[in-house]
């Protein structure tokens, strides 16, 4: 029963920070610009907008590719902030962000199938530093559980700064912020106009959104377990860490220019590997 | 006669009969028939001796050693000349090397050495002769089809289904062999049956290259096979003993691990490792049966099957580590090269080098944990890959080519083929089917046992993995529409059985796991290492997934309109954005001078980073650099 509420509030508690993290995006990224920006509302007044729109699609199949994504990952945040196995994470996780893929290849549109092509360029170029966030966190917690992992004396943080360096890097692509916002843009893009979501309309595109609200706060949660321990501190530390992240993805996202995808692969590998073999060479010689 | 006897010599009056009979309708019909008679054999024996295991000290063996020795001279024989006709001179010199060696062995040394056990079914040799059994058999049956199509697109080949039919069986009458005998000469022996098999079938067209590449398998298997006939010839005369079991349960001392390395170099071409890939690669040129029986099923699993065996002796041990780095350059190198290619078959290709290239990383890393992913590993791979093999043969047939990016249009001309071939790639790299979980599992033996540059290449080699798989599966749901008029081939009862058995199989697999982990793959664990073991995934985690693997199917059902799931049918169609440009249809626009063009979408090959020309070579030199290194670490030792 306790669960089950846990879960509820998950499912609906998650999109609405997600949402009012998207709302803070917006006003910070106007105010860099020299712009007054929506207010903090404006993301769920989009998706309600999306909402009651007409429902406009290219072919029968290629709207259920979406809400399987969404489905997985709202899957994955239950799994995570429940404190599951932080693996089976990352595997719901990937389950999800494939599926948007499929859906941008589904709609036979020029447009989101390059969008399409590039997300799976970029999946493959974080996924090695995810993993290796996973195998670094077990290695110095001996446990993949994430509730266990964040209830230790010392934050994980302390045998992980490479790491921790790494994942930050690859958090761009996550959070699908420039210079790495190779396949959906909320920017204009002349080549890629919306990219994935170029045929999306209505309902779906709102799912969209929600999706990503979602994996905006799973993206945090990352970072948060870094960080936290079984002090109080720790946790406000963690979260105060987490919004200090995500400002600085805002100020990256609007002071660099996109980059091309040979750069995007190559960088991400070439960080991911030195900084995560780093950190693991030095905890094995110094046998933490 | 025991069950086991029946086991290994049914397949093998199998494969006379169907040589002998040359009624096109009454070949089939035993085939089928035969096929159905192994597998149900398989699930009996398995069934039968599962839990006590089962021990033959046969008596009176001389006449069974007799006859292989026949066997083995003729074979060595026929080797030879093919070698000197087709100047393959390297081909004779292992050849001549190995029957001497072996027949040296037999006359004058092996006088005393008593085999006690000749025979041990224990739960490691059910779960292999379960797969061996039931996905050859299916293989089997499914080549009954497939050939009726081969032969109506390749009219330039020279009908010769009888011996391809008995070779199929032959091949698995030798595996159950293998994986059943202790005695290492009986392995020895059946090692080389498949050895001359996978060579007749991947002659079998006798085209230029398919004689090339057959001469090519069959040169670097007859040099594995010498490696496995000295170390039979140096366990043989320093220890005084021919069984496998004992060998297993001595010390990881210099002297062992000399037979040890040997061992494993011919596990390494049988699996078709770097820097010995080349073979696997060229074997595709046979028809599409023999290519998933060699690479799912039967012939690769030989060498797998061989490294989790003696993984009691690898471990830590020097010739351990260098093998887990081999299979951790293959699994890498492998994964990245696959990215690169069009060709189905040579991206299904790759994916077995690189697979099996884990599954040696986990079999020589030796710790429980790791030997329970690479069994899990073992069994799923079989499956799913031979899911895939045979999708992609009778996708051949049906749209005339086995590139990738012509199947886009396969989801609007057979339906049941794509989401049989959508499973499979699933099965391959996706949550929850049981590649990902054996990866899950491989992932926390490689930190447990700190070996932490594998669980770097680990996660580079899936990100390939995803990459290319995602892209392919892109391609398959892509909803191309066929050109009207071109003819499509019809699927064959005999190729949609086995295939739908398949795919159900992979399905029930990812269920089916834990089952598995739990009566078999533990039991042999424990006994193996004598401590007790268990599931390395956690029941909450077990039942998550299972809560996924329903999520799964109904929801990959719906979109594909299986299920009608109509809940506003109010909905508008409308082409898609073509930039204002569209010239009435999804696939054409208005270009530049106002004609209509057809807009090509292509997935990404990236032929300049993950080609595999340099990469290949490059590997190949990282690979064969490991191998000295550890030949002189023990040639170190050893002085």
């Amino acid at each position: 029963m306790l669960l089950a509420i846990k879960v509820i509030l998950i499912i609906i508690l998650t999109p609405l920070a997600g949402g009012l993290l998207a709302g803070f995006d917006r006003i910070i990224s106007a105010r860099l610009q020299g712009r007054k920006g929506p207010p903090l509302l404006q993301p769920f007044y989009d998706v309600l907008k999306l909402l009651q729109k007409e429902t406009i699609e290219v072919n029968a199949s290629h709207r259920f590719y979406v809400y399987v994504s969404l489905l997985f990952i709202v899957f994955t945040a239950i799994v995570m902030l429940l404190g599951g196995d932080i693996l089976l994470t990352i595997f719901v996780l990937t389950l999800g962000s494939i599926f948007f893929v499929f859906g941008g290849y589904a709609s036979q549109s020029p447009y989101s199938v390059i969008g399409a092509e590039r997300e799976l360029l970029q999946m493959m170029a974080y996924e090695p530093m995810v993993f290796m966030t996973a195998a670094g966190l077990y290695y110095v917690t001996n446990t993949f559980f994430i509730k266990d992992i964040i209830s230790r004396d010392i934050p994980a943080i302390v045998y992980l700064p490479a790491i921790f360096l790494g994942f930050v890097y690859i958090l761009t692509f996550k959070l699908r912020k420039s210079p790495f916002d190779l396949s959906v843009g909320h920017h204009a893009h002349q080549e890629l106009v919306q990219g994935i979501s170029t045929e999306y309309s209505g309902r779906a595109l709102a799912a969209i959104e929600v999706t990503h609200w979602y994996e905006s706060i799973i993206a945090m949660a990352f970072v948060y377990i870094f960080f936290a321990a079984n002090s109080v501190i720790s946790h406000v530390v963690a979260l105060i860490v987490c919004l200090v992240v995500y400002l600085f993805e805002i100020i990256v996202d609007n002071s660099t220019v996109r980059v091309k995808w040979q750069m995007a692969l190559t960088s991400a590998w070439v960080v991911s590997g030195v900084l995560g073999i780093l950190n693991l060479a030095v905890l094995f010689f110094f046998e933490f | 006669m025991s069950l086991i006897t029946v086991l290994i010599l049914f397949p093998l009056a199998a494969s006379i009969m169907v040589y002998l009979v040359r009624r096109e309708n009454i070949r089939n019909t035993i085939v089928r028939v035969g096929a159905v008679i192994t597998a149900g054999l398989t699930l009996v024996t398995a069934i039968a001796y599962f839990n006590d295991g089962f021990q033959l000290s046969a008596q009176g063996t001389e006449f069974i050693d007799i006859c292989m020795m026949v066997v083995e001279v003729c074979l060595a024989v026929y080797i030879i000349v093919t070698g000197i006709k087709e100047k393959k001179y390297l081909l004779s010199l292992f050849s001549v090397a190995q029957i001497i060696l072996i027949l040296w062995f037999e006359f004058t040394q092996k006088e005393g050495i008593e085999v006690e056990t000749g025979i041990i079914l224990d739960k490691l040799s059910s779960v292999m002769i379960l797969i061996i059994g039931v996905i050859g058999s299916l293989i089997c049956i499914y080549a009954v089809g497939y050939m009726k199509s081969y032969h109506v697109h390749h009219t330039e080949v020279k009908e010769r289904k009888s011996f391809f039919f008995a070779v199929l069986f032959l091949f698995l009458a030798a595996m159950f062999g293998l994986v059943l005998s202790n005695n290492l000469m009986w392995i020895y022996f059946c090692w080389e049956i498949t050895t001359f098999c996978s060579y007749l079938l991947i002659g079998y067209t006798k085209a230029e290259e398919a004689r090339n590449n057959s001469l090519l398998a069959l040169t670097i298997n007859v040099g594995g096979g010498l490696a496995f006939a000295c170390a039979i010839v140096m366990i043989g005369m320093n220890f005084r003993t021919l069984e496998l079991s004992n060998f297993i349960a001595m010390q990881p001392e210099a002297l062992v691990l000399v037979p040890v390395l040997l061992l494993c170099l011919a596990a390494l071409t049988k699996s078709a490792q770097l820097p010995f890939s080349a073979w696997l690669l060229g074997a595709m040129v046979a028809p599409t049966p023999s290519s998933a029986l060699l690479h799912s099923a039967t012939m690769v699993k030989a060498g797998v099957y061989l490294i989790i065996r003696l993984a009691p002796l690898l471990g830590e041990t020097v010739v351990g580590r260098i093998i887990t780095l081999v299979g951790a350059v293959t699994f890498l190198a492998c994964s990245l090269i696959a990215i690169s290619q069009r060709d189905a078959k040579k991206v299904l290709a790759y994916s077995t080098i690189a697979n099996l290239g884990l599954i040696v990383i986990c079999a020589s890393v030796g710790t429980q944990e790791s030997i329970w992913a690479a069994i899990l590993l073992v069994i799923f791979h079989a499956v799913s890959k031979s899911l895939l093999f045979l999708s992609v043969g009778s996708i051949e047939n049906q749209i005339g080519s086995r590139n990738v990016e012509k199947m886009d249009i396969l989801m609007n001309v057979s339906r049941k083929l794509a989401v049989c071939m959508i499973i499979g790639i699933s099965g391959m790299f996706l949550a929850p089917f049981g590649m990902l979980i054996s990866k899950w599992v491989a992932m926390k033996s490689f930190i447990d046992s700190r070996n932490m540059i594998i669980v770097v290449i680990l996660s580079y080699g899936s990100a390939a993995t995803l990459f290319y798989w995602g892209k392919w599966i892109g391609k398959l749901v892509s909803n191309g529409q066929p050109k009207v008029d071109e003819p499509h081939g019809g699927l064959y009862k005999d190729e949609k059985v086995p295939i739908f058995i398949h795919a159900v199989i992979v399905l029930l697999s990812c269920l089916a796991y834990p089952i598995i982990s739990k009566y078999a793959i533990v039991p042999y664990l424990e006994s193996t290492f004598g401590i007790s073991a268990s599931t390395p995934i956690g029941t909450g985690d077990q039942i998550l997934m299972v809560l996924m693997v329903v999520m799964i199917c109904l929801l990959i059902l719906v979109p594909l309109g299986y299920i009608p799931l109509n809940i506003r049918p109010k909905r508008r169609i409308t082409p898609i954005y073509m930039a204002g440009e569209n010239a009435g249809d999804n696939e054409n626009f208005i270009a530049a001078t106002g004609i209509k063009r057809k807009s090509e979408m292509s997935n990404w090959y990236m032929e300049g980073i993950f080609g595999n020309k340099n990469l290949m070579l490059l590997s190949n030199i990282i690979s064969i650099v490991l191998l000295c290194i550890g030949v002189l670490l023990l040639i170190g030792r050893w002085a």
